[in-house]
């Protein structure tokens, strides 16, 4: 069953021509490149970043923002955009560390609930994108708003600290498998690889692709647009909250402000990773290397001596760098395709 | 069409008086009203641009941070010793530089306004981090203080409230009675259409994000005065409630369509119903819910209203509807 479908996945993406997927697969090929010099060339001025330790500690953080990104990745493949991811992992996080605090569930229980809540907050972002008909930017934004503030009135200035989460709760973030694998790479990978044969080898795989590229056409060709991209926020939001409960294992003491401000990274990672905001091209595999690239970065920072002042504007000007290159090979590739039908 | 937006909002507005009247006694006093007045009058000055961008289809999410870097370079600059009537200057520049940064990467690289912006918004707050850090500057001259916090001579009239005023003349009148503003509709409805008409698309984009840039930081400049501090963190979160005021104006997001008065109106109307929740002694946390529902209801209203009403032409007439499921009507002015 799954043969016909991967062979059709391949013969979609040909017609696009063999330069469009080399530079596609080039990007994720380019950013493992851009990371091995900059992580020689940090660790030649501060020794201590190249440890076994460091790079765990950047990986496992990282690991929950790439989660995140495949989220917001699957969002703006389908051209749409989710600012209110960072205020979903807020509640989740609040919430998970609350019940778990109030013995109200036992873990398993307290981090179905979280991922739950996840996914209705993300439903919620479908159904006024899809169904009411707004622009998912103004609809995310206001979303953002909202979840926000119901995180601040369902917390107040309550804060669940590190003794009030079950022993045991938050080992996860600092449990390694075999000694070397952390336990939340390992979930990071999983998401990526499930997701990745996802949008590869399956009929919806496809039509988040379609829709992305050209929705009319996808509506012409009798693909639900609506029904994708509710499909794509509700998962966006699913993914969220499984972000949230692993930020509380992480992070141990949450409060009503968790996660603030970093939706920017995390649309940053998406960018980064090569997907477009355009909608209809990158992958998942690109936005969760985007996340790692950015959680390198910033553990750097301080390594060569720049304030965590700078982490913010580094990061603007690394979505403003990835938006320009893609715009210039885009361009490239018009030229070259306009040339080669001219001929 | 059943009604124009701007009725609606005057009708939104005299109700949220009468409810705010009914909360508090001092509601309807001249203080209380010169006060929420002052309050969101950052965020109107800011909306005046942000109207005509969104007209022009475009979005500029970057203003509250280029508003954080006015008043972080303002207060760097006066610590340093150099008096206001060169920092004032220096910062308007710093900000016409930032929109030109912004319009250049849309207009020329041709990239979505909403990415190119969502990075300008974390480089601009990034920048005033690095120039101020997480210090506050406060000892600035009252002659400069008075400029946000003081009112116009005998009057309860606030002095930014003048500010907004002019500026909302200044561009209601490019906006709706010039070929300027007649080439930001059109460009707004179709870019294409508008450039093989003789409309330089790139050169109005582009002066658009400098009006912008430097307007925020305009804004900035008056935050500072009104809170009688420099920070880096000035404006945080202020682009929602300024996208929050054009849309609720009747700018159609999608652009093409919109009026200055429309959103002058809606300024009124979410300082009045912001006042009146602090009167009922509403959480500043559940008004932030309510500016969220108010942001997206401004929008799927219209929408609604819009199919209703093609679905009642219809019914009536067998007319069929505009292709545009979402437009907005003709909410300008002709």
């Amino acid at each position: 069953m799954a043969e016909p479908a991967v062979a059709a996945g391949l013969g979609a993406a040909r017609p696009r021509g063999s330069w469009v997927s080399a530079f596609a697969r080039q990007r994720e090929l380019s950013l493992v490149a851009i990371m091995v010099v900059l992580g020689a060339l940090v660790s030649i001025a501060a020794p201590q970043f190249l440890t076994f330790s460091n790079i765990t500690a950047v990986a496992v953080l990282a690991s929950i923002y790439a989660i995140a990104s495949v989220g917001e990745a699957l969002v703006v493949i389908t051209r749409n955009i989710d600012l209110s991811v960072e205020a979903t992992i807020g509640v989740v996080a609040y919430c998970v560390a609350s019940v778990l605090e109030r013995h109200v569930f036992d873990a398993p229980a307290a981090i179905a609930l979280g991922i739950g809540i996840g996914l209705v907050l993300g439903m919620a972002n479908g159904v006024i994108v899809t169904l009411l008909r707004v622009p998912s930017i103004v609809a995310t934004l206001g979303t953002l708003s909202i979840f926000r503030g119901l995180d601040y009135v369902i917390a107040g200035s309550h804060q669940v600290p590190l003794a009030g989460l079950p022993p045991g709760f938050t080992d996860p973030a600092r449990t390694n498998l075999f000694g070397v694998l952390p336990v939340f790479v390992l979930v990071a990978l999983g998401v990526v690889v499930l997701g990745t044969i996802i949008l590869r080898s399956t009929r919806f795989g496809r039509q988040v692709y379609a829709v992305g590229s050209n929705p009319e056409a996808a509506a012409i060709l009798g693909i639900p647009a609506r029904l994708v991209e509710f499909a794509a926020f509700s998962v966006c939001g699913l993914l969220a909250g499984v972000a949230g409960v692993m930020w509380v294992m992480f992070f141990g003491t949450i409060n009503g402000t968790a996660g603030t401000g970093i939706v920017l990274s995390i649309v940053a990672a998406v960018v980064v990773g090569g997907v477009s905001t355009l909608g209809g091209s990158g992958t998942i595999a690109g936005a969760a290397l985007g996340a790692l690239f950015l959680g390198f970065t910033a553990n750097a920072l301080p390594l060569v001596g720049l304030s965590q002042f700078w982490l913010q504007a580094i990061y603007g000007l690394v979505i403003l760098v990835a938006v320009s290159v893609d715009a210039i090979i885009l361009r490239r590739l018009q030229r070259a395709t306009a040339e080669r039908r001219a001929r | 069409m059943l009604a124009r937006w701007e009725t609606l909002l005057v009708l939104a507005l005299i109700g949220l008086v009468a409810l705010g009247a009914s909360l508090s006694p001092f509601f309807l006093t001249a203080g209380n009203f010169s006060n929420l007045i002052a309050a969101l009058m950052e965020v109107a000055i800011m909306a005046m641009p942000m109207t005509l961008i969104i007209v022009a289809g475009e979005i500029d999410l970057s203003v509250e941070s280029m508003a954080g870097l006015s008043s972080a370079i303002l207060g760097f600059l006066w610590a340093a010793g150099v008096p206001l009537t060169i920092g004032i200057p220096v910062v308007l520049v710093v900000g016409a530089l930032g929109g030109l940064l912004n319009g250049l990467i849309v207009a020329r690289g041709g990239l979505p306004s909403l990415v190119v912006t969502l990075g300008t918004l974390a480089l601009f707050r990034g920048m005033a981090l690095i120039v101020l850090g997480p210090r506050g500057v406060s000892d600035f001259p009252t002659a400069f203080t008075q400029l946000g916090f003081g009112h116009v001579p005998g009057t309860l009239i606030p002095w930014p409230f003048v500010i907004f005023i002019s500026l909302a003349l200044v561009l209601g009148i490019v906006l709706h009675r010039t070929w300027v503003g007649r080439q930001v509709f059109a460009i707004g409805k179709n870019a294409e259409t508008a450039r093989f008409s003789g409309v330089r698309v790139t050169r109005v984009r582009i002066s658009l994000f400098v009006l912008s840039g430097m307007v925020a930081s305009l804004a900035g400049v008056i935050l500072t005065s009104r809170l009688s501090s420099a920070r880096a963190d000035a404006g945080s979160g202020m682009t929602l409630t300024v996208a929050t005021v054009v849309l609720l104006g009747g700018v159609n997001i999608f652009g093409g369509s919109g009026t200055i008065p429309g959103v002058a109106l809606a300024v009124l109307c979410v300082a009045v119903m912001q006042n009146a929740l602090r009167l009922a002694s509403v959480t500043v946390e559940v008004q932030s819910i309510a500016l969220g529902l108010l942001l997206i209801l401004s929008v799927v209203i219209p929408t609604f209203a819009h199919q209703a009403r093609s679905a009642v032409d219809r019914v009536r007439g067998g007319r069929h509807p505009p292709a545009d499921p979402v437009a907005r009507g003709e909410a300008a002015p002709s």
